[in-house]
């Protein structure tokens, strides 16, 4: 119930006093509801939720966090490492 | 896809998987409080893969599950009236009421429609003025926002012909009444990215500091779990329990604030059964007085029904992590998902139907 994916943003619009919006999901275009991520700009990723975007996901942060596991990738791959 | 391949990536998981073997010295046992949490553990064979010494255990993170028996069967009464055009998320129409469950009605000429979002209910509502559009809001706390905004775009369009039958469910509540049961296993937390990605994580170090167990915010990707995993086991190899973020790129301390606000704009707490487990108090979100007209319990005055729950289902005792799905003398025999006797082997979500699918060798004859 609580899936959630992420999209990437096409189109901004007002609708019937609602922002609305088109996402792509990879390929699949589909038609949300983007009043609660009013910040949320063409462009950007957003996680999708029963037809609503719920967050935009942080592009500096996905990095930090990458970066972080990629530290942990290397470390395990050492030969003679446990 | 981006945000999905680099998190599925397996030599970042095998990295971690290494790393996480390396941090264990003793066992552990861990709740993933999403039922989305712990599909994407089996599906991907992760629970396999992890070291001997971490068990999961598998929480009530599943709204289809928990929802009361008594709103099934007032949704199965509301939904056999000839006026009324019963919509509802997929997942709930084979969830088995005391006596039969959403298909059976339809099959016997209902107006049952399954929406992907509560929005399609106000446009029915719209395009049918003749009929009574009910929505079955259900969900926790990520999907308590959209089915607020359906309700208030229902006042502020005037639609006077939608009406929710809501069962919403709050997630600290129920961690708080794991962790204060006599049989407790817990010692962590992989708490709900996504339920997170609306609440934020504000209500946690509370939890932390009175339990003492490490709760740690946990995303949905393999790469996501083995993060939340190694961060829980980090902690509790040194003996500390706070509140970690592991899903930073969803998720923010306070969350979406424009959410909340529109959700506590439509509902407030209330005490709310969960299904299997009991009341919980203060654990559900109801209809503000403000928004009593778009009550379905009241629009249709269902009342109290007397309802009956299957004696060999033991979905209580699943939802808190107590036993495991071969634990149960049904399982995969009297209870499958063709023909469930609990709410959990029916949901996507739901634990017994995890293992159904892709445990099968734990299944009697399976």
């Amino acid at each position: 119930m609580c899936l959630s994916i992420p999209a990437r943003i096409t189109e901004i619009k007002q609708q019937d006093s609602l922002l609305m919006g088109m996402v792509d999901f990879g390929g699949v275009l589909k038609e949300v509801c983007l009043d609660y991520v009013p910040e949320a700009k063409v462009g950007q990723y957003v996680l999708i939720h029963v037809g609503f975007a719920i967050s935009v996901l942080d592009e500096e942060e996905a990095q930090e966090r990458l970066n972080l596991i990629r530290e942990i990738e290397s470390f395990e791959e050492e030969p003679g490492s446990a | 896809m981006k945000y999905v391949d680099e998190y599925r990536d397996p030599a970042k998981v095998r990295g971690l998987l290494g790393e996480i073997d390396e941090q264990v010295t003793r066992p552990w046992v861990l709740m993933e409080i999403c039922g989305g949490q712990t599909h994407a553990f089996l599906h991907h064979g992760l629970d396999e893969m992890l070291p001997g010494g971490i068990e999961l255990v598998h929480g009530p993170g599943c709204p289809v599950c928990v929802t009361p028996l008594e709103q099934i069967d007032k949704a199965l009464a509301i939904a056999t009236r000839p006026d009324v055009i019963f919509t509802s998320y997929g997942d709930m129409l084979r969830v088995p009421g005391s006596t039969m469950d959403l298909f059976n009605i339809r099959a016997n000429g209902g107006d049952v429609r399954v929406v992907y979002s509560p929005l399609e209910a106000i446009r029915i509502a719209e395009t049918s003025p003749e009929k009574q559009v009910v929505f079955f809001a259900i969900g926790f706390e990520t999907t308590a926002p959209p089915n607020a905004m359906a309700v208030l775009q229902a006042k502020q369009r005037g639609i006077k012909n939608l009406s929710v039958l809501v069962s919403h469910v709050c997630v600290p509540p129920a961690m708080e009444a794991i962790l204060s049961s006599k049989t407790n296993r817990v010692q962590a937390f992989l708490a709900a990215g996504h339920v997170c990605a609306v609440m934020g994580y504000h209500e946690y170090p509370a939890i932390t500091e009175k339990y003492k167990v490490p709760i740690v915010v946990t995303g949905f990707e393999p790469v996501d779990l083995l993060v939340g995993v190694l961060a829980a086991v980090r902690q509790l190899e040194a003996g500390k329990a706070e509140v970690q973020n592991a899903y930073e790129r969803a998720v923010t301390f306070e969350g979406n604030q424009t959410a909340q606000n529109v959700m506590n704009t439509v509902f407030q707490p209330v005490d709310r059964k969960w299904r299997g487990i009991g009341m919980i108090p203060q654990s559900g979100l109801g209809l503000r007085p403000e928004f009593e007209a778009f009550d379905a319990e009241k629009r249709f005055s269902v009342g109290e029904l007397v309802t009956q729950e299957s004696p060999l289902c033991i979905a209580g005792e699943i939802l808190q992590g107590i036993k495991k799905p071969p634990q149960c003398a049904a399982y995969g025999n009297q209870c499958t998902p063709q023909s469930p006797l609990g709410a959990p082997m029916v949901s996507a979500e739901g634990t017994c139907a995890a293992y159904y699918r892709y445990h099968r060798e734990l299944v009697p004859n399976g």
